[in-house]
């Protein structure tokens, strides 16, 4: 399914996976979070690694009668579920029952849950599915704001290419193998992309000196050091 | 009424009453996990292995209600494996399963021998549960109840989303296998009291009534057990006033509370 997949995860880095349908994102993701093993080759996690997952979406059956508090809190008693809530812009939502939540409120509780375990590694497979076109540029705004507050390191597995590209570090494209990875503007430029997904994808080019916050004021200037993006 | 009250002095209706409440107490729990995850197939593929279980205990000469959890807690196992490996649905394994080991018990039943009343394994024999039943039945209640007490946190997790739940620290296989374990166990102890056909519905109708009226996974379950326990000792007395089988006037019972419940506005 996967070979020669060689990746390094550096904290408070935003990597970003994209590729075609059957590509292998989420088998890596799946080697990555110790849900399978690999046939050949290692994955080496730091030892106590704090792992945050994200996944792609959960269906619940509406018969079982469970608030987002609650859940935010299942197994893990101590969680402050007002602020793991607030610092997803979802405060309202505690006492919904996770049935009734649309798709973008079931992305940001669903990441509520992975930031609240304080993670060194934000894992997040495909975030804004289920999310309307507008609250997905929030999604990717929010999850850049997470690492920023956690200092942890995110992996994310995405289709939204445009999106993507605006606010990661580094993207890995794959489809089996590694077919490029790099700063987005290089990915965007490199043949191997542009053959997977044409050029019907206008490359994003923006400027990314500085950092937004919720309301999309700009924090303190910030500018990324290409050098330190290396495998 | 003087027959009731002349009733009420003898040992085998509260004997009848305990086993009920016993096992109506630990399905409430279960049952509800069985909605949540959707096994209301399941549980009944296990309970029409029971009878295999009975034909079993007799050849080797085990206590049945022995003899059932242990071919119960093997057919769960096996179930687990074959879930994972087969081309045909879930659905349409569980359906053949299901049928296969009920015709299959019945056949050994035949085959072998067995000098065992068929109908009241089919329907439950309440009214004939003994001391030594009601010790055991009472051991198996309190090993579910103990598994239910400590995994509980973890069994909803597992619920929800088993990768999240494995990539938090929950071990899910062994979480799984509880579950089965626990849910063989109770059949056991349950085709006393409704009989293999019916064990299903002891398990699905309380947690399915208990829905409307719970806002979390706890006020559920407990919601489940009390009405399993109203069923319980409603079939009972309809039993006894009107001369029904026991079994069945349970089931019923619960029927008839799942309807009450559905009278109440969705919370």
């Amino acid at each position: 399914m996967l070979q020669d997949i060689n990746l390094a995860l550096q904290p408070g880095e935003i990597v970003t996976v994209i590729g075609p349908n059957g590509a292998g994102k989420t088998t890596l993701l799946r080697l990555l979070l110790g849900l399978s093993k690999p046939t050949t080759g290692k994955v080496w996690r730091r030892p106590g690694l704090g792992l945050g997952y994200m996944p792609q979406r959960l269906q619940i059956d509406p018969s079982m009668p469970m608030s987002v508090a609650r859940f935010l809190q299942l197994g893990q008693p101590q969680v402050d579920v007002r602020e793991a809530l607030s610092r997803v812009g979802a405060d309202r939502l505690a006492d919904t029952g996770l049935a009734e939540l649309s798709g973008g409120e079931m992305q940001r509780v669903l990441l509520a849950r992975a930031a609240s375990r304080k993670p060194q590694l934000l894992v997040l497979d495909e975030p804004t599915q289920g999310v309307d076109l507008g609250g997905q540029g929030e999604v990717y705004r929010l999850i850049a704001a997470l690492r920023d507050e956690l200092g942890c390191g995110v992996l994310l597995v995405s289709h939204d290419l445009h999106l993507v590209m605006a606010a990661t570090d580094k993207v890995l494209c794959i489809n089996q193998h590694i077919c490029c990875e790099g700063l987005p503007e290089q990915v965007s430029r490199d043949p191997a992309y542009l053959e997977l997904f044409g050029d019907k994808v206008v490359p994003y080019t923006h400027q990314h000196n500085h950092e937004h916050d919720f309301g999309g004021d700009i924090l303190h200037p910030h500018s990324h050091d290409q050098d330190e993006h290396k495998q | 009424m003087t027959q009731l009250s002349e009733l009420l002095q003898t040992q085998f209706l509260w004997f009848a009453l305990a086993a009920g409440l016993l096992v109506a107490l630990v399905s409430g729990p279960l049952g509800c996990f069985a909605v949540w995850r959707r096994m209301a197939y399941f549980g009944d593929t296990l309970a029409h292995s029971a009878l295999l279980g009975v034909t079993l205990g007799f050849i080797l000469q085990i206590q049945p209600t022995i003899a059932v959890g242990a071919s119960c807690c093997a057919l769960a196992i096996l179930l687990v494996y074959l879930q994972r490996r087969q081309k045909l649905s879930v659905d349409t394994l569980l359906g053949i399963l299901s049928h296969s080991m009920l015709a299959l018990g019945i056949v050994t039943v035949s085959l072998f021998g067995i000098n065992v009343d068929l109908l009241s394994l089919l329907l439950g024999d309440l009214l004939a549960v003994g001391g030594q039943d009601l010790v055991l039945m009472a051991i198996a209640a309190a090993v579910i109840a103990t598994l239910l007490y400590f995994l509980w946190e973890k069994l909803l997790a597992f619920t929800l989303h088993e990768e999240l739940a494995a990539v938090e620290g929950v071990p899910v296989e062994k979480t799984r296998l509880a579950l089965m374990l626990m849910l063989a166990l109770l059949i056991a102890i349950a085709m006393k009291v409704v009989g293999i056909l019916l064990i299903t519905a002891l398990l699905i109708i309380p947690a399915a009534s208990a829905r409307r009226l719970s806002r979390t996974p706890e006020q559920m379950a407990i919601f489940a057990s009390a009405i399993g326990c109203c069923a319980v000792i409603f079939g009972l007395l309809a039993s006894i006033l009107w001369d029904t089988p026991a079994g069945p006037s349970i089931v019923l019972a619960a029927g008839v509370l799942f309807l009450a419940a559905q009278l109440r506005p969705n919370r």
